[in-house]
């Protein structure tokens, strides 16, 4: 019977259901594609993701271990449970370490954000150019500086003879002079005033790319209207660079709290733990009293630490998005 | 996206943090940065009173070829000894490429690491695939405790150590872990002695004529030296180099009490506390010469090469230091600076001073143990090494009773400062610094400085120093 043959090639070459075998064959070759694309991804993102692997997620999670136990680097590991959680308590002003990293937030955050800010949107105005690119470049150079070398030059400029004093000298201001990572009042700030050097470039950088990103037609029809900077900076600017805010606050808010090199290279703590942060209490519990277990419990704390304090920055971001 | 970057940028920062803290035995994490200052801490780890004969006598045959005897020797096949010291210190270098010269069969395969970096890896390398015959060991009771270090006792009765006029216990460990007898865990490849240099010009024009024999007769001259308008004491403070005021605080400590108590703190004998009554007469006098402004009003930021190249310019009467740095003493004010032991307290006591070896050991499982061994014996009884111990490292050779003692140009500080051993004598005491790994770090140097910003006093130093001290022996 013609019916049940013309059926059976209906199936394939009927109007009706051409276009769907075609199309299924398209998704087959497409999906073939996608899950071929999908690999060929993973292919490049692998030798980043082994070395993170090896390099990161296997320590933290030893680090994790090892705050369970007591080791001394080299002998064998003794399961103690929560002890060397119990034992971080007695670290010698522990709780002063937390809050100079606190107030390290105004300094390595807050103001290295507010500063980036501004210096982003003035490149923006009055440096288009290559002026502009000289200013990142040198404006950033900082960040790219070995801390080390940062840290004696900076050693110099805060001496008693150093140019900071010599400045304030010139300008009448003899009085206040002192050996500023050396006086117990200001070391702190002196310590925060080297991370802005060294985070300002991070922050302008990160501002001066969303800027570029911002319709320039928005700035023009702004001036246009008899804008200044100010105002466009108010309206314009900060507005539309909130994710980018959120994102560098992030950073140097993690970067504040977990602080070491700049801390260690500047004041190693001191003078009488006046400078001194978690950071470098790990590091001398784990390299100097070779303690790594209770390196490894204030490490764990001070990760929870920072995600507490980092969720509700998150959190503000993601709402600003929505 | 941007919230994708953003948490990512999170998740990267938080697990450094973390990743940060503990080593895997793979690799070392952290990556340190800067240098403390190795002589702060290197200084007097660990004691011997140099007993110095000044008289040139005799002496110990020198081998000169590739020793073929009976006893721990190199052998006459080729060795090659893996070596660590430490950047930046000479000695070791020169001692080893002189050793090379006369036996030519050992070659020295050397890395070397700026001071912290060494300590903090020390561990690792003694306990790895690779152990060092050879290396620099500022501290060692953890090591020998883990079993990382040779166990150098039947070497000293090998070559007779034992016997020599340099006490050898404070490289000694007794089972129970406490230093100052027991077995032999290290080597001083010389013994650095410490005490006052001046300014022969600046001493002068505050009429110092000769040393002060007494305290008093020291502070007096400091009187003078402020009254004059010069900087009495040059000394460093700066965390990231340690706190040099545990160098004259332990020298008041010696000028009012006995040394035992002292030295027993640092070996960590059941019992031992700093919060005696002499510390504290000892800490509040240190307090007053604070309090005076003898010392800079910087110091708190004052690293040790600052001080010492401030001292060489001439910003200082006196400072407290060591041996080790006479070579740049005679270098930069050649002639122009003097030594004396820190005096006693009253007239005609017994001088003291704190006093080491510049220790070396050897790994449990090294190589080529008997070469070090020998090598350790050779530095000690060669002339041309003891001449290079005292050239470059400007500190007694230590050896055998009767050997030696090489040529210094007359006038040198050095010519003074191995002058100053025999005063000292069993007088010697190591470093308070060195009572425990971090004492240092989180107790002298916090509150030494605490007290220069007048926010310690004598007796809370004391107390909070003993408080570290045993909340690290808990630990």
């Amino acid at each position: 019977m013609p019916a049940p043959a013309r059926s059976t090639t209906t199936s394939t070459v009927t109007p009706d259901n051409g276009p769907v075998a075609a199309v299924l064959s398209r998704r087959t070759y497409l999906s073939k594609r996608v899950r071929r694309e999908t690999f060929i991804g993973w292919l490049f993102v692998l030798p980043a993701l082994l070395m993170y692997a090896v390099f990161v997620l296997v320590p933290l999670l030893l680090s994790i271990l090892y705050s369970f136990n007591r080791w001394n680097g080299v002998g064998p590991m003794t399961w103690v449970g929560l002890k060397n959680y119990l034992t971080v308590f007695e670290v010698p002003d522990l709780l002063g370490s937390i809050f100079n990293a606190f107030w390290l937030i105004v300094w390595f955050s807050f103001i290295p954000v507010g500063l980036g800010l501004v210096t982003a949107s003035v490149i923006n105005r009055v440096a288009t150019g290559r002026f502009g690119e000289i200013a990142r470049t040198v404006v950033f150079l900082p960040y790219i500086i070995a801390l080390v070398a940062a840290g004696i030059i900076w050693g110099w400029l805060f001496s008693l003879s150093g140019l900071v004093n010599q400045i304030l000298e010139a300008i009448g201001l003899g009085a206040i002079t002192r050996a500023w990572l050396g006086d117990f009042d200001w070391a702190l700030s002196a310590v925060g005033i080297i991370g802005i050097w060294v985070l300002l470039g991070f922050c302008t950088v990160l501002m001066s790319t969303a800027i570029s990103k911002v319709d320039p037609a928005l700035y023009e029809s702004a001036r246009i209207d008899g804008s200044n900077w100010f105002a466009e900076f108010v309206s314009i600017t900060v507005p539309l660079l909130k994710q980018e805010i959120g994102v560098c606050l992030t950073v140097t808010v993690i970067f504040a709290l977990a602080t070491f090199d700049i801390v260690y290279v500047s004041t190693a703590g001191g003078p009488g733990n006046a400078t001194s942060v978690p950071g470098l209490q790990i590091y001398i519990l784990a390299f100097t009293q070779r303690n790594i277990g209770v390196a490894s419990a204030l490490a764990v704390m001070l990760m929870i630490l920072v995600v507490v304090i980092i969720i509700p920055i998150q959190r503000l971001n993601k709402e600003t998005e929505q | 996206m941007k919230r994708l970057i953003a948490s990512l940028l999170m998740i990267i920062a938080l697990t450094t943090i973390v990743s940060c803290a503990a080593p895997t035995p793979a690799a070392p994490q952290v990556v340190q940065q800067t240098v403390v200052v190795k002589e702060t801490v290197v200084a007097p780890q660990t004691v011997v009173a140099p007993q110095t004969v000044v008289v040139p006598q005799t002496v110990v045959v020198q081998p000169t070829a590739a020793p073929t005897t009976a006893g721990p020797n190199c052998g006459t096949g080729p060795v090659v000894m893996n070596a660590y010291f430490e950047t930046g210190f000479q000695i070791p270098f020169s001692l080893t490429e002189e050793f090379t010269k006369q036996f030519p069969n050992v070659t020295f395969d050397t890395k070397q690491d700026q001071f912290t970096n060494l300590i903090n890896a020390t561990p690792r390398l003694l306990s790895g695939d690779n152990p060092p015959d050879l290396i620099r060991l500022p501290t060692f009771v953890t090591f020998a405790k883990d079993g990382l270090l040779l166990n150098l006792d039947k070497y000293a009765t090998a070559f007779g150590w034992d016997k020599w006029p340099v006490p050898l216990q404070f490289a000694r460990m007794g089972t129970d872990g406490i230093r100052g007898s027991g077995s032999l865990y290290a080597a001083g490849l010389n013994y650095q002695l410490t005490g006052v240099f001046y300014n022969k010009k600046l001493a002068a024009q505050i009429g110092m004529t000769k040393p002060p024999q007494t305290v008093a007769e020291f502070d007096d001259l400091l009187a003078k030296a402020k009254a004059a308008g010069l900087q009495p004491i040059m000394e460093w403070g700066s965390a990231k180099s340690g706190m040099g005021l545990a160098f004259p605080l332990q020298q008041l400590m010696a000028a009012y009490g006995p040394v035992g108590p002292i030295n027993d703190w640092i070996f960590g004998k059941k019992g031992a506390t700093i919060d005696t009554p002499t510390n504290l007469t000892a800490a509040q006098h240190l307090e007053q010469w604070i309090k005076a402004g003898y010392f800079p009003q910087d110091i708190n930021a004052i690293e040790y090469t600052d001080a010492a190249a401030r001292f060489t310019k001439g910003e200082g009467v006196f400072t407290f230091n060591g041996d080790w740095e006479n070579a740049n003493y005679d270098k930069n004010m050649a002639g122009n600076v003097g030594f004396f032991v820190m005096p006693p307290g009253v007239a005609g006591g017994q001088p003291a001073a704190m006093s080491g070896p510049l220790t070396f050991g050897v790994a449990a499982k090294a190589k080529h143990a008997d070469c070090a061994a020998f090598f350790f014996n050779w530095v000690a009884t060669n002339d041309k090494a003891r001449q290079i111990l005292v050239t470059i490292g400007g500190s007694n050779p230590g050896g055998p009773a009767g050997a030696k003692m090489p040529s210094v140009a007359a006038g040198s500080v050095t010519a003074e400062t191995l002058a100053g051993g025999p005063v000292v004598g069993a007088n010697a005491m190591d470093f308070i610094a060195n009572a425990t790994s971090s004492i240092f770090a989180q107790g002298w140097t916090p509150e030494l400085q605490k007290m220069v910003g007048g926010k310690q006093d004598a007796a809370g130093l004391l107390k909070a120093v003993q408080a570290e001290y045993l909340r690290e022996l808990a630990q």
